[in-house]
């Protein structure tokens, strides 16, 4: 019953949105306010349906309703509970009700929030974004129904899969997915200015806040992803240049493109059409990305071509609004008016410059990861394309846009002085140039670019402080009027030097575990001691125990520095009966931000067991940074001038016919 | 591959930035040269491999059979003396481009690889006409008052 209560929400869902998807729109043409009013409640009733669907699933998976072949297939009644309520979103169907729960509840926020927002334009933000449901409610609904039954209701499931059986899970898929899906919003606000064909700095400030909300979840989402891969995979590894996190990876490059872009846009009211696109693309890359690790077509192009209905579904998806949104941009963009005129050496310059290297970078990844796939589907050839590609197109292309990181903030707008805005930064670069040094000399070994990688890190980290300094006249003038202009300063700069500060910290993090990383791969017996760094780890032996849903083999390590016992550490791997297959939980000891990782490999017919020991470098920082930079976007978001919004258009009868600008 | 493989595969695709990997255990033990000059420059060369039965993994990081038999294989051939590129050329004439990561340029792979400056030259060329032209419009928007306007607006000042 529950499984049906939760299907037939979601038809009703589908009814709604078809209704949001016209009569909205007809309202805006018509200038009737009437019917331009029936999208805000369709809105909420379209979240509230599909949150139902959701809850019903979630119903059946706590229930362990195995005659849901979604529930038999991915669940398993010993598993513990959390996981009972992250194996919904651990499927394919689950994920994608996931995805349009999320979608839903962005259009009933800008529905519950948009208040201030021209009527027509919200009316036609919220038909669009019902465009974009209608088609994946109708995805769902065909091709990977969730809530179909079984005939016969098996006694037990089959578990879900070990890998997804890690709290990973709870965060990692809804952070990325708040985020891939917080964009459509972005992208139904670019089309709608594009059929209003009116767009203004007013438009950006309102897109802006949405943007930014979907690129802190995304940031966090991938940062989350990593630091999972990091810890259960069991090489240590934290990026590998996957199709599947370089399907995540495109649209957080653009959208961070998009966010400096809407700043332009919002404060000197220039980049207007380039600005527009870059909404499209970035929701484009997430249905790109979307249809790279639904339809399967990753797997193998052949398995894609042998069943091909849900990819075949997603790739028309990708068509019609891909295609759709740039056709209708080709067409109206024309119209839209440029304005806010400035020099090539200004703040506008440098964001213009940061988003060329960011596009650049995206095309890198782009190619890097559809290439291997087209020229397989065209001419059968097979190629790879992996971390070394990407090291070699997507990392100099980071680095220069890193290099000029520090200048953005300092330029002022209009019309800057490279000259002075240098001279501003020489404290930065030569404090940058010590450090560098300074490795140099403690260091052996590693790539000679290395240390030019910390360098740069620095030089990051230092710009952001040489801004503050700057903006409040630190050392310059008495503390009270410091501490008066620190007040002074928007957050929104306190969220630029956040964000920036943080991607200082993430390049360290990365230079720092990649280059300085040292391992141990040796076989052990009881009693045995490996040593690596300043540690020693002795190997005390290994015992078995029971988990809910698995049998687990644990071995105990001590580790010792330099005599003193620092703590016991036990990687482990599991097997689970069910599935037939096994994981590996990697040990790790975190000290300071540098961390020892240790995996297990397969015991040897001598009573020995393989072990993989690390050391880890700085290597917390990674994803830390990335926790700096969502705080950053975060205080951005607080900003005074997001949160009491745009001004408001006078309520005088009938909004007056805008011209277009 | 298998159906069960798949389906695997699928699901563990799902978790976005999870690479597609069972829980692996690379470089064996017994693997390892003594010689630690050879053996760093094996691990790079295995970081450039890919592993041909797995998902877009190298063969330092997989623990497939195959990848094994490579890495000794690549192994062996250092000690027989190889240089890097030899040992590359080796494996690609054996099992064909494919079984490189960084893809040698060619005509087939000009595209990928001249996309990401492609780009940036594009972008940077259309940046610096759009100014150009931008500039060229900002100088017309200053062109001198006409006489007619010039009267105009000494009748509005009151002069």
């Amino acid at each position: 019953m529950i499984a049906e209560i939760g299907h037939y929400a979601l038809v009703l869902a589908l009814g709604l949105a078809l209704i949001q998807s016209v009569v909205p729109v007809a309202g805006a043409r018509l200038r009737d306010d009437t019917l331009m009013g029936v999208a805000g409640p369709t809105a909420l009733a379209q979240f509230a349906f599909v949150a139902t669907a959701f809850a019903a699933l979630t119903a059946c998976y706590v229930m362990s309703d195995f005659s849901v072949a979604n529930v038999f297939e991915n669940s398993h009644s010993a598993m513990p509970l959390v996981y009972k309520f992250t194996s919904v979103w651990g499927n394919h169907e689950g994920s994608m009700l996931l995805w349009v729960l999320i979608l839903s509840l962005f259009g009933a926020l800008v529905a519950a929030f948009g208040g201030n927002l021209p009527a027509t334009l919200k009316a036609t933000v919220l038909a669009v974004q019902s465009w974009i449901a209608s088609a994946f409610y109708l995805f769902i609904l065909l091709t990977s129904n969730p809530f179909l039954r079984l005939p016969q209701a098996p006694f037990e499931g089959r578990d879900l899969n070990p890998i997804l059986q890690d709290l990973g899970l709870a965060i990692h898929p809804p952070m990325l997915y708040l985020g891939y899906v917080g964009f459509s919003i972005s992208f139904s606000f670019a089309i709608a200015a594009l059929i209003e064909g009116r767009i203004d700095a007013a438009w950006a400030r309102w897109v802006r806040p949405w943007t930014l909300a979907a690129w802190m979840c995304l940031t966090l989402g991938i940062a989350m992803g990593s630091y999972w891969a990091y810890y259960e995979l069991g090489w240590g590894g934290f990026w590998f240049w996957d199709p599947v996190e370089n399907a995540s990876l495109m649209p957080w490059i653009v959208g961070t493109a998009l966010l400096h872009s809407a700043v332009v846009m919002e404060k000197r009211n220039a980049l207007k059409v380039w600005t527009i696109l870059l909404a499209i693309l970035t929701f484009s890359l997430s249905l790109i990305g979307t249809f790279l690790v639904r339809s399967g077509v990753l797997t193998s192009v052949h398995t894609f071509a042998s069943d091909p209905t849900r990819g075949v579904f997603i790739l028309m998806i990708l068509v019609l609004f891909i295609g759709g949104g740039l056709t209708l941009y080709a067409w109206r963009a024309p119209a839209l008016k440029q304005g806010g005129l400035f020099a090539p050496i200004s703040r506008e310059g440098a964001l213009v410059f940061n988003n060329l290297f960011l596009t650049a970078a995206c095309a890198a990844v782009f190619f890097g990861t559809l290439y291997p796939l087209a020229l397989e589907a065209l001419t059968g050839k097979m190629l790879s394309v992996g971390a070394p590609f990407f090291n070699l197109t997507f990392g100099p292309l980071f680095v220069l846009l890193l290099l000029v990181v520090p200048f953005g903030p300092l330029m002022p707008w209009k019309r800057g002085d490279l000259l002075g805005v240098a001279q501003r930064l020489i404290g930065a670069a030569a404090f940058a140039l010590v450090v560098v040094a300074a490795v140099f000399a403690v260091t052996s070994g590693g790539p000679v670019l290395a240390p030019f990688g910390v360098g740069l890190a620095i030089f990051v980290m230092a710009g952001v402080v040489t801004d503050f300094v700057e903006r409040t006249g630190l050392l310059r003038v008495p503390v009270a009027t410091v501490w008066a202009r620190a007040r002074g300063l928007p957050r929104s700069a306190f969220g630029t030097m956040l964000a920036h500060f943080g991607l200082g910290v993430t390049l360290l993090g990365l230079v720092c575990a990649s280059t300085w990383g040292t391992e141990q791969i040796v076989a052990m017996k009881p009693g045995a001691v490996v040593s690596l760094r300043s540690y020693d780890l002795t190997f005390d032996g290994t015992m078995t125990r029971q988990g809910p849903n698995y049998r687990e083999t644990i071995a105990k390590f001590t580790v010792r520095q330099n005599g003193t016992v620092l703590g016991t550490v036990e990687p482990s791997k599991r097997t689970f009966p069910s599935r037939q297959s096994s994981t590996t939980e990697a040990a790790l000891m975190t000290r300071g931000v540098s961390q020892l990782y240790l995996s297990l490999g397969d015991p040897n017919d001598d009573g020995s067991i393989a072990i993989r020991l690390y050391h880890k470098p700085l290597v917390l920082l990674i994803w830390l940074g990335a926790v700096v930079m969502f705080f950053g976007g975060g205080l951005s978001l607080s900003d005074r001038r997001l949160r009491i919004g745009a001004p408001k258009p006078a309520k005088s009868g009938k909004p007056a016919l805008q011209p277009a600008e | 591959m298998s159906l069960a493989r798949t389906r695997w595969v699928s699901i563990v695709l799902f978790a976005a930035a999870l690479a597609a990997a069972s829980p692996s255990f690379a470089v064996q033990p017994d693997e390892i040269l003594s010689d630690s000059a050879l053996e760093t420059r094996a691990r790079t060369l295995s970081g450039e491999l890919r592993c041909m039965v797995c998902q877009n993994q190298s063969i330092d990081d997989s623990d497939a059979p195959l990848a094994r038999d490579l890495r000794l294989l690549v192994r062996e051939r250092l000690k027989a003396g190889d240089s890097d590129a030899q040992v590359l050329d080796f494996l690609t004439a054996r099992y064909g481009q494919f079984v490189l990561l960084r893809p040698r340029f060619g005509w087939d792979t000009a595209l990928l690889w001249g996309a990401p400056a492609g780009v940036l030259l594009v972008g940077g060329l259309a940046i610096v006409l759009a100014l150009r032209r931008r500039k060229d419009l900002s100088v017309s928007a200053t062109t001198p008052l006409t006489d007619d306007e010039t009267r105009r607006l000494n009748e509005l000042a009151g002069r």
